[in-house]
């Protein structure tokens, strides 16, 4: 046997869920669909702030949802109180969702009927981070519950985000929630980035932020015409 | 942990280019960016498994660990960021989301070993 030889071989690793990624990405354009990909830690609040975006975006807009969780289908069934479309992908063991996912359970869906399409993510701060669905926004959830520091404990899931919600805001008084302490912890690891302070429970600051979604889908409708 | 998975995407990649090339791989060598969302450790750790009962048993995974450079518009020079917690010059402190280096997972070399001529 020779001495060893060193190849240069240089491949992505996740070239295979960017690829598909990407092509959801072009597909989402062409039926003029925004979708948002919800991320958080397990017990956020992401399923009832889910459940009241596709509520309150109903009037308007049409909207649907796929669901990642490892194993029940309680979230989809939660979820399907708000009359919406939901399909949940249960992922078995594991952690995160992958492109391919995405793409098998849009399968039987005309993306054209949609306006919104939310994808709740598997409760996890760390290994969806990875992964592009295709998505045109990921918006990270915490609560004030998790305390303000969140954001410096999982950066790279932070920093990959376009908007973060900060929801819960019912209990930060119970909590001493230190609102200017959550905010430099996400400007520190995401600089620039939309932060909304809310309570899906109460209702207050949702319109705001479902303001924000409507003037989204309106840019991506203005740049598709051109 | 996602690692297992992400060594198996690893595993898979090197030995396509095992076969396509028809060389033996020793050894694989990876660029892990800070901001991959992979963790070296967890890595490594799930190495072994994932190459059991595959071509590449009782390879070595090297990872090579790329921090995270940005750009800053202040300086106008690429600075290297000493921590992922705080996306700030290291020199002026101006904030900057320009990222030029830092998301990487790529296998980016094999290790060889050729069979010599014979005769």
């Amino acid at each position: 046997m020779s001495e060893p030889r060193l190849v240069e071989v240089r491949r992505n690793v996740l070239k295979q869920n960017d690829v598909i990624a990407h092509a959801l990405r072009s597909q989402f354009r062409a039926a003029g669909v925004f979708v948002v990909s919800l991320v958080s830690s397990p017990g956020s609040g992401k399923t009832t702030f889910l459940e009241k975006t596709l509520t309150q975006l109903q009037p308007r807009y049409r909207v649907a949802a796929l669901v990642g969780d490892l194993a029940t289908e309680n979230d989809a069934v939660r979820l399907a109180r708000s009359k919406a479309p939901v399909k949940q992908i249960t992922t078995g063991t594991l952690c995160h969702l992958e492109a391919a996912m995405v793409q098998n359970a849009l399968q039987d869906w005309n993306l054209h009927d949609l306006d919104f399409l939310f994808i709740e993510n598997v409760g996890n701060l760390v290994c969806p981070s990875s992964y592009d669905l295709g998505e045109n926004l990921r918006l990270v959830l915490m609560s004030v519950t998790e305390g303000e520091d969140k954001p410096l404990k999982y950066p790279t899931i932070f920093n990959s985000a376009d908007v973060a919600v900060v929801t819960k805001n019912e209990l930060a008084d119970a909590v001493e929630f230190d609102w200017n302490a959550a905010r430099n912890s996400i400007q520190s690891v995401r600089p620039g980035m939309q932060i909304f302070r809310l309570s899906a429970k109460t209702g207050e600051g949702m319109e705001e932020y479902l303001k924000f979604l409507g003037q989204r889908l309106a840019e991506q409708t203005a740049v598709a015409q051109i | 942990m996602h690692e297992l998975s992400i060594a198996m995407g690893i595993v898979d990649a090197a030995l396509d280019e095992s076969q396509r090339r028809g060389v033996q791989v020793s050894a694989v060598h990876l660029r892990l960016g800070a901001l991959s969302g992979v963790v070296k450790d967890a890595l490594m750790f799930s190495w072994e498994v994932a190459c059991q009962d595959t071509q590449l048993q009782g390879s070595q995974l090297i990872v090579d660990e790329v921090p995270v450079i940005v750009f800053c518009t202040q300086c106008h020079a690429e600075r290297e960021l000493p921590s992922v917690q705080s996306f700030a010059c290291p020199v002026c402190g101006a904030a900057t989301m320009d990222i030029r280096q830092g998301k990487e997972l790529e296998v980016f070399a094999i290790e060889v070993q050729e069979e010599e001529v014979q005769g």
